[in-house]
């Protein structure tokens, strides 16, 4: 091995971390952007190299690992920082680094006027590195120092804007609902060691089928424990409450770590382990139900919300979810073709997001904007390709991901799956589609003030918009339906996912291809023209509905009260019973005993002291007296 | 290099600064300070070729050091390091500068003898971890509770005589009970090769039947789970957290909570390990008690430095735990853990005392948006969390991990219930972070608060060393302690089966009530 190949990749961000460190304060806000946004880039550019290294190389052995040194090694334990390049890393890594570094641009104009320039990207960075561990580390437990990395960077990102009390406190909720997941994780890891004595995925792979039958509980309980973890970092019920919180973090860190990258950890790491979950099908049925659960459920939450933000969060676990419905049918091909899709519209409908706000003096409300189509054209313009995309319109990329994962659904028998999947993709399509024209278009609801300062954003922020919305627009072709051999994306990924039990599941029919594809695009366009009616031509329509479904409304306005419901069970009791623990039983019961057994003595002592009068003749009768029983005793012998 | 007496020095270089240091008129502060942290930074750097002297993989005492001491007794002054004391000493000597290091400000009164106390307690803390005569063990032990008084008792708090009371009590309750069966070990050996000795060698080779054991185990046990503390012996440990001044605090957590964890791999476990296998089930349960109660009642405390007195019972528990997985991972885990409870706790106790020197409180509601005025702090104090909650890629991870791997193999519920401590650390330690460093400065006081001086940017810079060295490469230390772990199980299990063979194991009626009647007692 020449130059490094793999390594590198992570290491330069770091590198930028600690340069930043060292002499940030001399650089300068250019200088620091430079640096900051140079060592992404080029990481992108190593990435680049690898990956065309990568596809130089025959299908049948496309795997590079490279071990930088032995981590720890203890007894029969031992974790290397190594790292794999296969073509699911291939991908991940070419969309972090390749979003990662759009969004490090767009961020330089965004966070201009920030004082705190410097430590935003110093942690924008930190992620950076995190996350590229994770998608690279060739074992769980380097996995795993990415995993919680990424949700350090997570908790400092969202709480930037630290004196606001509400971002610290949003901070700290997505940290713990991590290690929620993590302490799954974690166990799950153990487990697997305990049984496997690996914890390398080559090794544990091969190894797993020999030690775990099929559908056994051993297996099954260890997937279903990652796949809590899975639930913590990419939001899934019962963990996905912090997400949407996460919102009070600065727009390109929602755009980065809360929809492209960090948060579809999750359906990467049940991706990377496919061989164990298809090993467990009540754990990979789980998966399936949950996500499907999720994206329905958090849909039907993001109608109701009116901060621009929050409702591209809750689409943000809605799509997540959509994922994971894929890993949990055996599609894995297809959940990794909609996470990159999503990595792209997404991110782009945060940063247009962020630049609506930007433009609005800090605006997030919908009911405040309107008419902003002709004010915003650039913004509004990259932002409709975005909500198309992720409406499933086609040709745009969301449409192809998003067919993909419910034809495989339906095609592997999961049809209630399926079904909930196409009600949310309606569901989707009718509230993009409400943001998009509350936002840009109808009459202007603006404040006076806010018009005012009404303004186009800069080029570095308007260039990766504009970038992006190509990548949403024609990023689906990769994976075009319906192709001799499987479409492009799923040969790239075929080493990795081959004998996947859902890729080859029975291929269906032209005909059922196409009517699935008709419904599909029929939900989308009912859901656009849903909200088109409502919130565009008839103006009282949205109050009727609202005053029609007033229970569901409130349901969905408030969350549907999980919030309140967690605190009640778990929070409120945990605390009460902490103060009960402190008060009662170590002040009261042990120190108490302590305190007596002390008073006890002193008791006694005191007793004693009446003794010690200091008077000689006091002490000649005791000594007369003690004299005298041991005469008595030594007679009475 | 093999007659220079190493071990002899290390021990006594800091007694000999002490008693330099009361030879100064208690005037001249600067020199006194400065003559200080000379001795201390001498020690460390007198303690810092072990680190490569060390050969791991040598069975037996290194750098041995044996002369008669009391030959009546047939005690001697024997002592000897292996991959485990060399650690801790390491550990001792680096804080120890930290500590002197941190105290110049904090310290006003009586300086000459605050110096002189620390120095002597590291003369006693270093002699605990390298005597292997257990006659001198139990001098060393009981010489490092006086100087530890003192500093609670004179520079401590408002209620530091409450406070040095009860540490001094409980220690030495349990040190009695020590020394008892010290004592006897010393006659059954005595009894049975006639000869007078405390070497540990010579007990390590003492046939000691089952029915003995579990007494004697009980003894050294319950003046260690003190020292730890386990749950429910915890409570001398916050109040005198509380009341110590910084340096005190940083030494009893960081050091002298380790005598515990010591005791039980150098003395209880070898020299017992029937009895300890036998007590194994109240010990882990204590210990995940521990983990969780400590955790729990951490996260009310309202003052900063009870909260993370709490925080090491819940951190300690893990020691407990994974040494009595009693297997590789657990015990290096176990081991790993000391250390980084000690780089990190001792830390936490810096970073409460660089505020509490500024504004002479340490209870969270009067603090709130410090990063703001204090950045740097910020940034440090961020970074020793991290450690203490364990977040991969610093110390903490390490050692976490390995106990809860350790645990798992030996009973993977142990680990459930203990992995259980990850969230719980989480929740307490941001939660107070949130209280202490984000939002606005809600006390006008805080506003100008200053940010670390150079002086207390160089205390906190090796501590952030050591936090990412362990963390992305723990090798070199886990590969220094590995060999003295594994002996010290085998030690163990061989002992084990010895005395399981001898015949006094079978005989029905003096094994079993011991054994059956103290589980009903403790309850």
């Amino acid at each position: 091995m020449n130059f490094p190949l793999l390594w590198i990749i992570p290491a330069l961000p770091l590198a930028a971390v600690g340069l930043n460190l060292l002499i940030g304060d001399r650089l300068g806000k250019r200088g620091t952007a430079w640096l900051a946004c140079g060592a992404v880039g080029l990481a992108f550019a190593f990435a680049v190299r690898a990956v065309l290294r990568l596809a130089g190389l025959p299908e049948a052995d496309r795997t590079i690992v490279e071990n930088a040194y032995t981590w720890m090694r203890v007894g029969d334990f031992s974790a290397s920082v190594a790292f794999l390049l296969d073509p699911l890393s291939a991908v991940m890594c070419l969309v972090v680094t390749g979003v990662g570094f759009l969004i490090h641009v767009y961020s330089v104009g965004y966070m201009a006027h920030d004082p705190s320039f410097r430590r935003f990207f110093l942690y924008l960075n930190l992620f950076m590195f995190a996350m590229l561990t994770l998608v690279l580390a060739d074992n769980f437990l380097l996995m795993f120092v990415g995993w919680e990395g990424v949700g350090l960077c997570s908790y400092l990102l969202i709480g930037f804007w630290y004196e606001r009390p509400s971002a610290a406190e949003a901070g700290k909720k997505a940290f713990v609902m991590n290690r929620i997941g993590d302490f799954g994780f974690i166990l799950g890891m153990l487990l697997l060691f305990a049984w496997a004595g690996s914890l390398q995925y080559d090794r544990l792979f091969a190894i797993a089928p020999h030690v775990f039958v099929k559908g056994a509980a051993a297996i099954t309980i260890a997937t279903l424990l990652l796949f809590l973890g899975a639930t913590g970092k990419s939001a899934q019920i019962p963990l996905y409450t912090w997400l949407p919180d996460a919102m009070e973090g600065p727009t390109p860190v929602s755009a980065l770590i809360h929809a492209a990258t960090m948060v579809t950890a999750g359906v990467y790491m049940v991706a990377r382990c496919h061989p164990l979950f298809l090993l467990a099908p009540a754990s990979l049925e789980t998966v399936a139900v949950v996500g499907a659960a999720t994206a329905l459920f958090a849909a039907t939450i993001g109608l109701a919300q009116n901060d621009i933000k929050r409702v591209l969060a809750y689409s943000t676990v809605s799509q997540l979810g959509y994922m994971f419905m894929a890993c949990g049918v055996g599609a894995f091909t297809a959940g990794i073709f909609h996470l990159m899709t999503h990595a792209f519209f997404k991110a782009l409908l945060f940063l247009g997001a962020g630049s609506v706000i930007h433009a609005l003096s800090d605006e997030q409300d919908l009911r405040r904007m309107g008419g902003l189509a002709g004010k915003l054209p650039w913004t509004h313009g990259t932002m409709l390709v975005a909500t198309l995309a992720i409406a499933g319109i086609p040709p745009l990329a969301g449409f192809f991901s998003k067919d993909e994962i419910l034809s495989r659904a339906f095609a592997s028998g999961h049809s209630g799956v399926w079904l909930v999947g196409l009600v949310g993709a309606a569901l989707t399509a009718f509230y993009m589609f409400r943001l998009y024209i509350l936002a840009f278009r109808g009459p202007s609801r603006l404040s006076h003030e806010a018009e005012h300062h009404l303004h186009e954003s800069p080029p570095s922020m308007i260039i990766p918009l504009v970038v992006l919305a190509a990548l949403s627009a024609v990023g689906g072709l990769v994976g075009q339906p319906m192709q001799e051999g499987g479409h492009l994306f799923e040969r790239w990924m075929r080493p990795v996912f081959e004998g996947a039990g859902g890729e080859a599941a029975a291929p269906l029919s032209p005909r059922t291809e196409w009517t699935l594809i008709a419904l599909s695009v029929a939900a989308a366009a009912l859901g656009i023209y849903g909200a088109y009616r409502t919130y565009l031509v008839e103006p009282g329509l949205a109050a009727r509905l609202r005053e029609r479904l007033r229970a569901f409304h409130q349901a969905v306005l408030h969350k549907y009260w999980i919030d309140e419901l967690y605190d009640a069970l778990v929070v409120a009791p945990v605390y009460h019973l902490s103060q009960r623990l402190w008060r009662f039983w170590d002040e009261r019961i042990v120190d108490g005993m302590v305190n007596g057994v002390a008073y006890t003595f002193e008791g006694v002592s005191a007793l004693l002291r009446l003794f010690q009068t200091g008077f000689v003749g006091t002490y000649a009768l005791f000594f007369t007296l003690g004299v005298l029983v041991i005469l008595i005793e030594l007679g009475r012998r | 290099m093999a007659h220079v007496p190493w071990l002899t020095l290390l021990i006594f270089l800091p007694l000999a600064g002490a008693a330099l240091i009361m030879l100064l008129p208690p005037s001249r502060g600067r020199a006194i300070r400065g003559l200080a942290t000379g001795v201390a930074a001498a020690e460390l750097v007198l303690s810092l070729p072990l680190w490569w002297l060390l050969v791991p993989g040598q069975t037996g005492w290194q750098f041995e050091e044996r002369h008669p001491w009391l030959p009546l007794l047939g005690a001697s002054y024997h002592l000897g390091a292996d991959g485990i004391s060399v650690m801790l000493v390491l550990l001792t000597t680096v804080l120890s500068v930290l500590a002197v290091v941190g105290s110049y400000t904090a310290v006003e009164k009586r300086a000459r003898e605050f110096y002189a106390s620390l120095l002597a307690l590291e003369t006693g803390m270093i002699g605990t971890f390298l005597a292997i005569d257990l006659l001198l063990f139990y001098v060393f032990w009981e010489a490092m509770l006086v100087p530890m008084y003192l500093l609670i008792g004179v520079w401590g708090g408002p209620r530091r005589v409450y406070a040095a009371i009860k540490f001094f009590l409980y220690t030495m309750a349990g040190s009695v009970l020590m020394l008892v069966a010290i004592l006897s070990l010393y006659y059954m050996n005595r009894n049975l090769t006639g000869t007078a000795t405390f070497d540990l060698d010579a007990f390590y080779r003492l046939p000691i039947g089952p029915a003995q054991q579990s007494l004697l185990f009980l003894a050294f046990a319950v003046a260690f789970a003190i020292k730890v503390p386990m749950f429910p012996f915890h409570t001398w440990l916050p109040d005198a957290h509380v009341e110590a001044p910084t340096a005190g605090s940083v030494i009893l957590a960081a050091i002298l909570l380790k005598m515990g964890t010591f005791g039980f791999i150098r003395y209880a476990i070898p020299l017992f390990p029937v009895a300890s296998a036998h007590w194994a089930p109240w010990i882990v349960t204590l210990s995940i008690v521990g983990i969780i109660y400590g955790a729990l009642v951490a996260m009310v405390q309202p003052d900063l430095k009870k909260l993370v007195a709490y925080s090491s019972v819940s951190h300690l528990g893990f020691c407990m735990l994974g040494m009595y997985a009693m297997n590789a991972q657990g015990l290096a885990g176990s081991m790993m853990q000391m250390i980084n409870h000690g780089i990190s706790t001792g830390a936490l106790f810096m970073l409460v005392g660089v505020v509490y020197e500024r504004r002479h409180t340490r209870m969270i509601a009067d603090f709130g948006g410090l990063w703001k005025p204090l950045p740097v702090y910020g940034a440090v104090f961020l970074v020793v969390m991290l450690s203490s909650i364990g977040l991969p890629g610093t110390n903490g991870f390490i050692g976490e991990f390995l106990v809860l791997l350790g645990v798992f193999r030996a009973a993977p519920l142990w680990a459930v219930l203990a992995a259980t401590g990850v969230i719980l650390s989480a929740v307490y330690m941001l939660w107070m972070f949130q209280r202490v460093m984000f939002g606005p400065v809600t006390h006008a006081e805080n506003q100008k608060l200053s940010d670390l001086t150079l002086r207390e940017r160089l205390v906190f810079a090796p501590i952030i060393l050591l936090i990412f060295w362990i963390g992305f490469a723990p090798q070199p230390f886990l590969s220094r302690m590995q060999p003295a772990l594994d002996h010290t199980l085998e030690l163990a299990n061989q002992r084990k089966e010895r005395s399981l063979r001898m015949p006094e194991a079978r005989a029905p009626g003096t094994a079993a009530p011991v054994a059956d009647r103290a589980p009903g007692a403790v309850r």
